[in-house]
């Protein structure tokens, strides 16, 4: 179970957050199911010693009671939830240990498949992203198509990728392994099969995927080779690019502003090249979701 | 000529999408043969199609919804049939093009065209009389509500076999739902459906508000009210202010459609997270539209069969009111995963568990209905004591998903799935299936078999747990809603017992139609002569079993709470005496149906663009709604004399069973309890 048996530090506190919620619940919802069994077994038809009291139907004490109890309960749920959705904000930074340099990836979801940039490498892989073990990794997220969401279950929270639109999210994985991951908001036909991989290595194997993603006769450029790699595909292969410019995931996000966007329908994909090379812009001029919403 | 329409868009390719409209031809083609070999055609046209009579147009709506369940849970057989099967790389039966237009039209069905009509239906049959009232306060708009709505129906079907249905989830997210991502004709059926169907309930909405609020008879204050009369008129209130958000949403969307506007494109300005929020905002009210009458049912239900009085009154009332209030400003928590600062997700996770106060409320306050008193177990009360145990199990899951935190992990996997099938299925569906049991008497003039009634229950109930539960343990896997095929072949077998849950569910529904057989060929001894099957507490029993169309011969007069239950109890109750009066009743009106089929027409020929047929669509409908509003001939009085008749005959039949059946005044009810 994914879920339950996480491999990040972001997962092991949801996992425990759903379980205290389920217990805070239970403390509810176990006497609601036994009075009703207990309630109508005891008052039935047929019982004649049970006490009948056909106009009986209000009670200050009961009353109090049963606003009383789930009252608590919610309030105690509410505190939780205020607290973790401040220490479980998906787009607040992991503080790393030190010694550790915190990375950053950028995440575009296409049709159907998943890019991923690494702005600092200069390198970009479809389908498959690496990262070292500890490491607190900044996701980058957004869509050079319709919404998808980006998870990966073991390691915790999933966001949005929105085209246009720009959203961070923070996880780290405290285990190596491969684990899978996905969109998780339906996006058409090819949604079913738009996974990929999440290959989480000590320091040196990243180093040797980088050095591999490096050996790839392939470079992709907003002019060059973006427009056939966002060209819809099912269950596209594992794909790395060796030569990627840092400003290609602001490119993706300014060519729905200015224009340019790739998209199926559109002539503005086409030919649009140009425009797009003058809006390499930074991180900032992107709407985030946040301000967008 | 034919716009986008040509033989082209007739899927014969898809052997299962043919077999189904043969079927559904050869169905439809015997129903007409049977009708004319019957010379019905007057019958239904007169006494049916154009009648105003709220009693007849909640039957219809039932029907219509009972008809449209067989559908929508056709799509669910296929979507888990597919998902049994489809699994470690296996593509299944079902190709994404078609499993995809199968989820859409599954929730669209099941919220629109199944759980909305059955709701409405309900509200239609049953509030009218519960208020004393003689119809609705707009008994034609009421009329036409009901077929606009079938408008809706005719174009969701229609879209099986000419076309396609959307492939873009139930809510159409933007900007998949755009021109750009879906360029055929599937939107534009969702469109259309939803927008004719859903102005059909906007009418209902203000039509039920209207008549709550100025109907009432004589005594009836609003703290008087029975509670399902409560429970709707919230819920009326939910419909007028959250439905003109779906009309609206979706008029910007046709907008972007069909004029190149960029309201929720992904470019030049569009912005697909007002699009998320605006259907949100009409969507998450819709579940309450949904579930507070069904809350309703249950609370007559446990009352009348616990022959006591309802506990904590005062209390259901506000309850329902604090949930009709909170519905609004919850939204939020559909998309909690959109990047929203953690402020406004904590406020929208803290404001959705508010909504667990009040209901857990509601919940003890039905347990303590039972307390005390003497609990019949009827499949009415089944049905309700199902919903408590599962509606709090779906409650609690509810609640979790409202954890924002917890959300980020939960949200668009399979536990959303599970989560909405738990409060829908055994609140909503439970609670329908409860009132048409229920209140079928009051309908028809006989009673719903029993034992039927139990296996369809025992039969939903087992298969709702056998098909959900182990879709709550997928999702602690990893598993997403609104897959076609999966990699992870360890998944299959929990799909595989979700199939079976669904086909024991399949045969619940298979014996609620056995229950209607029966029931039927039966109808001599079930029949309800007395008017008053369960020893009611309310004025719907007060009258005589089907209600004659003008509900009351005299209007009653209410003095509290369960004032027909105090009044058998005081001996005080008696049937109708003569003097009467001349009745003033409306005129049935062929204008609904007639409006409506130029709607279909309209809504047809703008989904292929055909924009000659859409003008004389269009005109056809503003024509013939002006022919209406200039007819002054709408109403006449039934003379004292026809209603003296009616009542005598309804005497006559009570006095035999006093007579047969020696149990004291036949108003103190027969129990109607089989063993």
């Amino acid at each position: 179970m994914a879920l339950m048996d996480p491999k990040g530090a972001v997962g092991s506190e949801i996992k425990s957050l759903i379980i205290t919620s389920f217990w805070l619940m239970m403390i509810v919802v176990i006497p609601v199911i036994v009075m009703t069994f207990l309630f109508a077994w005891r008052y039935r038809n047929t019982n004649y010693k049970a006490k009948y009291t056909p106009n009986w139907a209000h009670s200050n004490v009961i009353e109090s009671i049963v606003w009383f109890i789930p009252l608590v309960i919610i309030a105690f749920l509410a505190v939780i939830t205020w607290q973790t959705s401040h220490s479980l904000n998906p787009s607040a930074p992991i503080q790393a240990e030190e010694g550790v340099e915190p990375m950053e990836i950028d995440v575009v979801a296409l049709d159907w498949k998943w890019l991923f940039i690494y702005p600092d490498q200069g390198i970009a892989s479809v389908n498959e992203v690496a990262f070292p073990v500890d490491t607190p990794v900044q996701f980058n997220i957004t869509s050079g198509t319709v919404m998808n969401s980006f998870m990966i279950p073991r390691l915790g929270s999933q966001l949005y990728a929105m085209a246009g639109m720009d959203n961070n999210l923070y996880l780290i994985a405290n285990e190596e392994g491969v684990y899978p991951g996905r969109s998780t908001n339906y996006s058409g036909a090819g949604f079913s099969e738009m996974l990929f991989e999440a290959q989480v290595t000590s320091q040196e194997g990243f180093e040797a995927w980088v050095e591999k993603v490096r050996q790839s006769p392939k470079s992709l450029s907003f002019a060059e080779g973006y427009e056939e790699l966002a060209a819809p595909s099912v269950a596209h292969p594992v794909e790395y690019f060796s030569s990627v410019p840092a400003e290609l995931y602001d490119n993706i996000i300014m060519s729905f502003k200015n224009g340019t966007a790739v998209q199926p329908g559109h002539s503005g994909g086409h030919g649009g090249h140009q425009a797009a090379e003058q809006s390499a812009h930074g991180h900032d001029v992107a709407m985030s979701a946040e301000v967008a919403e | 000529m034919l716009g986008k329409l040509s033989w082209d868009s007739i899927p014969y390719h898809d052997p299962i999408i043919m077999v189904v409209v043969a079927a559904m031809g050869v169905i439809m083609a015997g129903i007409v043969a049977w009708i004319t070999y019957r010379k019905s055609w007057g019958y239904l046209w007169t006494e049916w199609i154009t009648s105003v009579d709220h009693k007849k147009l909640g039957i219809m709506y039932f029907l219509v919804a009972l008809i449209m369940l067989i559908r929508g849970f056709a799509d669910a057989l296929m979507m888990r049939t597919q998902q049994a099967v489809a699994a470690g790389g296996a593509e299944g039966f079902l190709p994404p093009e078609h499993y995809d237009q199968i989820f859409t039209a599954h929730g669209v069905i099941m919220i629109f065209f199944v759980a909305m009509p059955m709701v409405i239906g309900l509200m239609n049959l049953v509030v009218p009389l519960q208020i004393g009232a003689r119809d609705v306060a707009y008994p034609f708009l009421n009329n036409l509500s009901f077929w606009l709505f079938a408008a809706g129906v005719i174009l969701i079907n229609v879209s099986l076999f000419i076309g396609e249905f959307a492939k873009t989830g139930w809510l159409a997210y933007a900007p998949l739902s755009g021109i750009d991502y879906s360029p055929g004709v599937g939107v534009d059926y969702w469109i259309w459906a939803l927008q004719i169907s859903g102005i059909g309930t906007t009418l209902t909405g203000i039509n039920f508000f209207v008549t709550i609020l100025k109907m009432r008879t004589k005594g009836m204050t609003l703290f008087r009210m029975p509670i399902f009369t409560w429970t709707s008129f919230c819920a009326n209130i939910l419909i007028i202010a959250s439905f003109p958000i779906l009309t609206a949403t979706i008029a910007m969307l046709t907008l972007d459609r069909y004029l190149g506007t960029n309201f929720f494109t992904n470019d030049l300005g569009g912005n697909q997270m007002m699009y998320v929020n605006l259907i949100w905002a009409w969507g998450h009210p819709e579940v309450y539209i949904l579930i507070l009458p069904a809350f309703g049912v249950f609370s007559e239900v446990i009352a009348t069969y616990s022959r006591k009085r309802l506990f904590g009154y005062h209390t259901m009332v506000w309850a329902t009111m604090a949930i009709s209030f909170l519905a609004f400003i919850v939204w939020l928590h559909h998309f909690f995963t959109m990047g929203a600062g953690a402020n406004v997700n904590a406020f929208f996770g803290i404001a959705t568990m508010i909504i667990a106060i009040p209901t857990g409320v509601k919940i003890f306050n039905w347990l303590f209905t039972m307390y005390r008193g003497r609990v019949q177990f009827t499949s009415p009360v089944l049905w309700t004591l199902g919903f408590i145990v599962t509606f709090s199990l779906g409650g609690m899951t509810g609640v979790m998903l409202a954890v924002p935190a917890a959300n980020f992990v939960l949200h668009n996997t399979v536990f959303v799935i599970a989560h909405f099938h738990n409060v829908i299925i055994g609140g909503v569906v439970f609670g329908m299936l409860a009132g048409l049991t229920y209140w079928f008497p009051k309908a028809f003039g006989f009673k719903l078999d029993e034992t039927w009634g139990k296996r369809s229950f025992w039969c939903w109930l087992i298969g709702f747990f056998l098909a959900f539960t182990p879709i709550y343990v997928l999702s602690f896997h990893g598993a997403v809603r609104r897959m076609q095929s999966y990699a992870n072949p360890e998944w299959q077998p929990f799909m595989i017992v979700s199939l079976l849950g669904a086909l024991v569910i399949m045969l619940g529904i298979a014996c609620t139609v056995v229950q209607f057989v029966v029931s039927y060929r039966n109808r001599e001894q079930l029949r309800d002569v007395t008017g008053d099957p369960w020893d009611g507490r309310t004025l719907e029993w007060s009258t005589s079993s089907p209600a004659p169309f003008y509900n009351f011969a005299h209007l009653p007069e209410v003095k509290s709470i369960d004032s027909f239950w105090e009044m058998k109890q005081a001996g005080e109750f008696e049937a109708s005496k003569p003097p009467y009066q001349d009745i003033h009743m409306p005129k049935n009106t062929a204008a609904g149906p007639i409006i409506s089929l130029f709607a279909t027409i309209l809504g047809f020929a703008l989904v292929w663009h055909i924009w000659w047929l859409a003008i004389v669509g269009a005109l056809g409908v503003f024509v013939s709604f002006l022919a209406r509003i200039f007819n002054d001939d709408v109403d006449y009085y039934v003379p004292a004399s026809e209603v003296e008749l009616i009542e005598r005959e309804h005497h006559k039949r009570l006095s035999e069973v006093v007579d047969s059946d020696n149990r004291g005044t036949a108003q103190v009810g027969n129990m109607g309890v089989q063993s």
